[in-house]
């Protein structure tokens, strides 16, 4: 029994690094309409970043975490504005092409810069691990379900209650009717990526801390699966990104530890083709029902 | 000088010219109506007001400032409100949302309210309904949201596009209602409308627009009298 709780708190804990990841899908596409398949690369970069102030330059932990969620948002600003903006009205396989491009040219420079040997990077998180029962609970469980939940629930109340995040809603909805309303469309985008890459930022940061070794394609598989995640829950929700990170976090670990390690993600694959043949828009995605 | 001044405006989608040189005006405290079949770009000439599309060729000067430079999301700024075709209100907010929404570019959170208030008064219906996602209210109530939305804004002139659309003769008749109490409130109004009898019935002036040129302009007394108007949309 012990057992069963221990996997699905791991299980939790890797999901909640999915949701983070998979919140910057989704909010990139409920506003901009696009996949950033570059946004894996971002939680990479996030990585890199934390080990460049923290072991490189010596800055102190906090002001590091800080500084490397900044360069993420930054960059997810950048990004928009230089490949993605100039694409907004091009067909989907354009804006696709250039996100892969995108996702290739920044590990391209981590290679350039960083080289291909993993580097190992020891964890930021001091926390001792808390004992409840005979369970066991790891301290960077601990600081991810924290820093994971705060985060959802800031956001959630940020996107329904300020004025920025009825904007976003408003420009997810119906773009030209927002400009009606007065909306800066282009702030508003910038915005999403900057909100996007800095949850990928944080999320890097909890990925590097657990797996302590970093190497420039770091971000693809968390990347391929928080998109999955955000599939899973309904592209475009912000409480689906959530759901399905977690979901798929538990999924992948009951599976690796009672099923088969090997064939744990075949197993999360599985369970997100049932759920999109029964119900295409995943799990909490919108079936839009349209009111002439 | 008019409020609104139109000049020599052209439009493209592509390489199809949509709008082919058209000019008109609207004087402060009138109702205009533009009408014209399906597809005669009434609705293009609204979105090139707001800066939805963009003018190839003339000018557009509201109140002697140039619009066709000016980016969409600041043409509601300088005094214009826009109720598109089709409402267009954001379905999955609250109706009391999509008021703040109009009231997006207004700061004080204050005179927000009391404009609420003061629209919740000339429309009891969506006060009722406050709470109520606008996805789910009926197409009357939505084109009453649309309205309301747009006054939230205080605008100086009203682009209505198509109010009557998909609504029973009875919502209908209370839609111009309520348009000719906004006018007669002090905004003027640019009224798009296919329903050509109704438009004429509360409008000013009007001109009649057909395949991108504007082809007829007079008094609505005038225009309800034309043959060639009374043939084509007034179906008599």
């Amino acid at each position: 029994m012990e057992s069963v709780i221990e996997q699905i708190i791991n299980g939790l804990r890797t999901g909640s690094i999915y949701a983070l990841i998979a919140l910057g899908y989704t909010m990139v596409y409920g506003i901009a309409k696009m996949i950033n398949f570059a946004h894996g690369d971002i939680i990479m970069v996030g990585a890199y970043s934390l080990y460049v102030f923290i072991s490189l330059l010596h800055i102190p932990v906090i002001l590091s975490i800080l500084l490397s969620i900044l360069v993420c948002a930054l960059l997810g600003i950048t990004m928009e504005k230089v490949a993605y903006k100039p694409l907004r009205n091009a067909p989907p396989l354009a804006v696709l092409i250039t996100a892969i491009g995108m996702s290739f040219l920044l590990q391209s420079l981590a290679l350039l810069i960083f080289k291909a040997n993993p580097i190992p990077f020891k964890s930021i998180i001091k926390l001792a691990p808390v004992k409840i029962g005979s369970i066991t609970i790891a301290g960077i469980s601990i600081i991810t379900f924290l820093v994971t939940t705060l985060i959802m629930i800031f956001l959630t109340l940020f996107i329904r209650y300020t004025k920025a995040g009825r904007a976003m809603r408003a420009v997810s909805e119906d773009r030209q009717a927002a400009e009606l309303m007065g909306i800066d469309v282009n702030r508003t985008i910038s915005m999403v990526f900057a909100i996007g890459s800095a949850l990928g930022a944080v999320a890097g940061i909890l990925y590097v801390c657990q797996y302590q070794t970093l190497q420039p394609t770091l971000g693809a598989l968390p990347g391929i699966k928080a998109f999955v995640a955000a599939v899973f829950g309904g592209i475009g929700s912000v409480p689906g990104a959530m759901l399905g990170g977690i979901l798929l976090g538990v999924i992948e670990s009951i599976s690796k530890a009672y099923i088969s390690s090997e064939l744990a993600d075949a197993i999360v694959f599985s369970v997100l083709v049932l759920v999109l043949l029964l119900k295409p828009s995943g799990l909490l995605g919108k079936n839009r029902i349209e009111k002439v | 000088m008019a409020m609104l001044e139109i000049k020599d405006l052209e439009v493209y989608y592509g390489a199809i010219r949509a709008i082919k040189g058209i000019s008109f005006e609207v004087e402060a405290g009138e109702v205009i109506a533009l009408i014209g079949a399906n597809g005669a770009g009434k609705t293009t000439t609204l979105h090139t007001i707001t800066g939805l599309v963009p003018a190839r060729k003339g000018s557009i000067q509201f109140l002697g400032q140039e619009l066709t430079r000016i980016p969409a999301h600041k043409i509601v700024t300088l005094g214009i409100a826009h109720v598109p075709e089709g409402r267009r209100i954001f379905s999955e907010m609250t109706v009391y949302e999509n008021l703040l929404m109009g009231a997006y570019i207004r700061k004080n959170r204050k005179e927000t309210e009391e404009t609420i208030a003061y629209v919740y008064e000339r429309f009891p219906r969506l006060k009722e309904r406050a709470k109520q996602i606008a996805g789910t209210l009926s197409g009357g109530e939505q084109q009453m949201l649309a309205m309301g939305r747009a006054l939230m804004s205080h605008p100086k002139i009203m682009l209505l596009d198509e109010p009557s659309m998909g609504l029973s003769p009875i919502l209908v008749s209370e839609i111009f209602t309520i348009i000719k109490e906004i006018s007669a409130a002090g905004t003027t109004v640019l009224l798009v409308e296919q329903n050509a009898k109704k438009a004429l019935s509360i409008a000013d002036r009007g001109y009649v627009l057909e395949t991108g040129n504007i082809v007829l302009s007079g008094t609505a007394d005038e225009l309800k009298e034309d043959e060639s108007v009374r043939k084509a949309y007034l179906g008599e």
